[in-house]
């Protein structure tokens, strides 16, 4: 173990010079002084921890300080509302932004303070596809087993989630819609209280991301994940499609830079996050990850997709 | 056994001794300053961790954790401020004892305490992880709105004055506690359309405002007589033998508090907010003499800061075999773990026991190294606190609130909210109205609010939802424990208006 450890570390630091080397390359005006990086979200959670990976890649990379500042509140809308409105577009100043997180919130509540085209987005370097698990002593094989049960049941199976009109729950909607499962969702304040909901049968299942059905893969089935192709840390897992329901969703999770922010700086940006996922990748994969690059149009075009995927759920 | 062995000669390494020597005094004294939070600090630990080979970054960040609990009782003693939200219990006898002089002693006992408590948790941990993690998922979401409305009914027997005034208190908190996005449902609350408030009245920001803004006030008011009786100035020292006596001479009360701490710290979601209080509540209630406590009794202290740090080693207990974090730190220390590829579960201790006993046993170690660490850094922080000017120390600390609360959530709201409860705070206690039942009505209504909405969503299939909340055997006991304290604090009272 010791051994693998210290090679995963040794190709950090490898990655890391590499990224110092790689340095003189960009413009020289910029960055002319710290990077101030807002996490909207509290300690602890995987944007954080991310963020925290990439810290001192950045520093490295870029030859300045990088400070990781949190600012929790609202599901992510306090800070995505300050940002927007204060923020100067001068690249010096990013935020971590999360999918569905910055559709839904705008649409649902008149106050969250900002809007969903109001960021410059760098990149979308990560996706969790959401996960419908059970626990392992649970009747339901498959997810058949699950619908069926749904169908001739109405409301009473109870399905937990992460927070209201958020990933979890718009993705728990639209699979009552494909499936015609009647089904109860019930919300919880993050992603923290879901294994014990699980474990203590508190829920009859619970939808979350990839990186939660790795976490708890001895103790729960996973019936369904809602990807393109199945994912090589659940190969057994199959994907919603292959059940014959078009459901593919999960959160993505990125940075953006106020609007207006010069391109040149948000590319520069946008290539030091693609390097640094390669990096990651070899930590974040095994737990659950997709390392990603979604960044220009193709950032835009995800962005009208979500709206199209939940936007009716949301005005209903 | 031999894992435990091995797993204790990975610990007992120098390099290791230093790191939790470290951990715990850089703990020490971010948990000493208000606003200055565990989960704060163990976040701007994590890159450092990461460096680390998988136990030296989790036997720092559990020294951190320890140290920042322990910590909090430094500024509750001698300044009658929580710094932490886990030693509320602890201003209400430390803080009298210092004004009586034996500032010092007080520190002693509460490092006894936590001493205690840390290694009595460490024991639970390795002794009986499995079954006290089978309790902690019998805690659904009726379960918790249950526990809740028992911790509400703390705030009758904690207000010193009349039970209508904690009341009120209560209800005050429980009113603030409404602002901001729902728990379930996720509208917009009390925010009249203005942006910032989606974010809420944090428990934090309401402590250092009820807290230590009025503290600050009414020394100004004061000016150096203030400090001075609260610094003590006819000090006895530490009196650590006598100290020891007194900690020891009352096993029940020591015994009785660390198991409340063992519960409070396995139910997820309560936190360590309300552990002191629980055990503070119970020491007094037990008590030959109730009525001694509030004024300098030793009993309360050692019930708050034992309770309090059994929480550290406690709250492994869910998250070691089930990834469940009970308290925010530990969804830090989550985080580490799964970064380094660690899978809490039975699987961690079977595969890689010599890690996780090795984590276990350098909290116990974190828990001794506070006796060094603690009276000496006691001492230093007692000195500074004496012999600085009041006119230096008000505005100091002043200082130190404000940029501890804004980088709470790095939000300027926060400061001004801060500030305003501080203001109103000074005006209440006028009042005669405490600030520990408005911080309770906080903490409490929100876990009251997401069980009750959360087993009334679970029962849309049956006719009346609200049966719901009956249904399971530790709900019935949580209910009849309820009935019970209810009625044991109307009865004493009527028999001593008879007297």
């Amino acid at each position: 173990m010791t051994k693998t450890k210290n090679t995963s570390f040794a190709t950090l630091l490898g990655a890391v010079a590499g990224l110092a080397l790689a340095a003189p390359a960009y413009a020289q005006d910029f960055p002319e002084r710290a990077i101030e990086y807002i996490i909207p979200f509290n300690p602890g959670g995987e944007s954080d921890i991310t963020a925290r990976m990439q810290e001192p890649m950045m520093e490295e990379a870029l030859g300045v300080g990088v400070n990781v500042r949190h600012q929790p509140g609202g599901g992510g809308a306090v800070a995505w509302a300050e940002f927007q409105g204060n923020a100067e577009p001068d690249g010096h100043e990013i935020i971590g932004i999360n999918l569905p997180h910055i559709v839904g919130q705008p649409i649902q509540r008149a106050d969250s303070g900002y809007t969903t085209e109001g960021f410059d987005v760098i990149t979308w370097f990560h996706f969790t596809p959401h996960v419908l698990v059970v626990r392992a002593d649970s009747p339901f094989q498959t997810l058949d087993d699950l619908v069926n049960f749904a169908k001739e049941n109405p409301q009473s199976l109870t399905v937990g989630g992460s927070g209201t009109f958020s990933g979890n729950h718009l993705e728990t909607l639209r699979m009552e819609q494909l499936t015609e499962a009647d089904v109860t969702y019930i919300p919880f304040t993050g992603t923290g209280p879901l294994p014990a909901a699980i474990l203590g049968g508190h829920v009859g299942a619970v939808i979350s991301n990839s990186t939660l059905a790795v976490q708890m893969v001895d103790d729960v089935r996973t019936l369904a994940v809602a990807s393109e192709e199945r994912l090589d840390v659940l190969p057994d897992t199959p994907t919603f499609r292959e059940l014959g329901y078009d459901i593919v969703g999960g959160t993505y999770r990125g940075v953006a830079a106020p609007k207006g922010t010069p391109a040149d700086r948000v590319e520069m940006l946008a290539n030091l996050f693609t390097e640094m996922n390669t990096t990651m990748a070899e930590r974040q994969v095994p737990m659950g990850f997709q390392m990603t690059d979604i960044r220009g149009q193709a950032a835009v075009d995800l962005l009208v997709r979500m709206r199209e995927q939940y936007g009716d759920f949301l005005t209903q | 056994m031999e894992v435990l062995i091995a797993a204790a000669l990975a610990v007992l390494q120098p390099h290791m001794l230093l790191i939790v020597l470290l951990g715990v005094t850089a703990g020490l004294f971010v948990g000493a300053l208000p606003g200055l939070t565990a989960t704060m600090a163990l976040a701007l630990m994590l890159p450092f961790t990461f460096a680390m080979e998988a136990l030296e970054g989790l036997v720092a960040l559990g020294a951190v954790y320890m140290g920042t609990i322990y910590g909090g009782a430094f500024t509750a003693i001698l300044i009658n401020t929580p710094g932490t939200p886990s030693s509320i219990a602890t201003t209400f006898d430390g803080h009298p004892m210092a004004k009586q002089g034996r500032a010092l002693e007080a520190i002693s006992i509460a490092t006894i305490a936590s001493v205690v408590g840390g290694v009595v948790g460490v024991v639970f941990l390795l002794l009986a992880a499995p079954p006290l993690a089978q309790l902690a998922l019998k805690f659904g979401p009726s379960e918790m709105f249950w526990v809740a409305i028992l911790g509400l009914t703390l705030i009758g027997s904690l207000a010193t004055g009349s039970v209508l005034k904690g009341l009120l208190g209560g209800a005050i908190g429980l009113i603030i506690g409404t602002i901001g996005i729902s728990p379930i449902g996720g509208e917009s609350r009390f925010t009249f359309g203005w942006p910032p408030l989606q974010a809420g009245v944090s428990l934090i920001v309401a402590l250092i405002g009820l807290f230590v803004i009025p503290e600050l006030l009414s020394m100004m008011r004061q000016g150096r007589a203030a400090i001075d009786s609260a610094a003590g100035l006819g000090d006895g020292g530490f009196r650590f033998g006598s100290a020891m006596t007194t900690v020891f001479s009352k096993p029940v009360n020591l015994i009785r508090s660390c198991v409340i701490g063992q519960i409070i710290a396995i139910i997820p979601g309560a936190g360590g907010s309300i552990t002191s209080l629980v055990a503070y509540n119970e020491a007094k209630r037990g008590s030959d003499d109730p009525d001694s406590f509030g004024k300098g009794n030793p009993e309360g202290l050692v019930a708050s800061e034992s309770s309090n740090n059994v929480m550290v080693a406690g709250s492994m207990v869910p998250l070691l075999t089930l990834g469940i974090p009970g308290a925010p730190p530990d969804a830090v220390i989550l985080g580490v773990m799964l970064l380094h590829g660690l899978r809490p579960g039975l699987e961690l201790f079977s595969e890689t026991g010599v890690l996780a006993n090795g984590f276990i046993i350098s909290m116990g170690l974190a828990a001794l190294m506070l006796i060094p660490v603690g009276l000496l850094g006691g001492r230093l922080i007692y000195q500074v606190i004496r012999r600085t000017p009041h006119y230096f120390l008000v505005p100091t600390i002043l200082v130190i609130t404000i940029l501890g609360t804004y980088a709470l959530r790095n939000n300027l709201v926060d400061v001004a909210l801060m500030l305003g409860l501080g203001i109103v705070g000074f005006a209440i206690r006028g009042l005669g109205l405490d600030a520990a039942p408005i911080v309770l009505g906080l903490i409490l209504g929100t876990i009251a609010e997401q069980g009750y909405v959360q087993t009334i969503l679970g029962g849309m299939a049956m006719d009346i939802p609200q049966l719901r909340l009956l249904e399971n055997t530790l709900s019935q006991i949580l209910i009849v424990l309820t009935v019970a304290v209810i009625g044991w604090t109307a009865w004493p009272r009527k028999r001593r208006q008879k007297d």
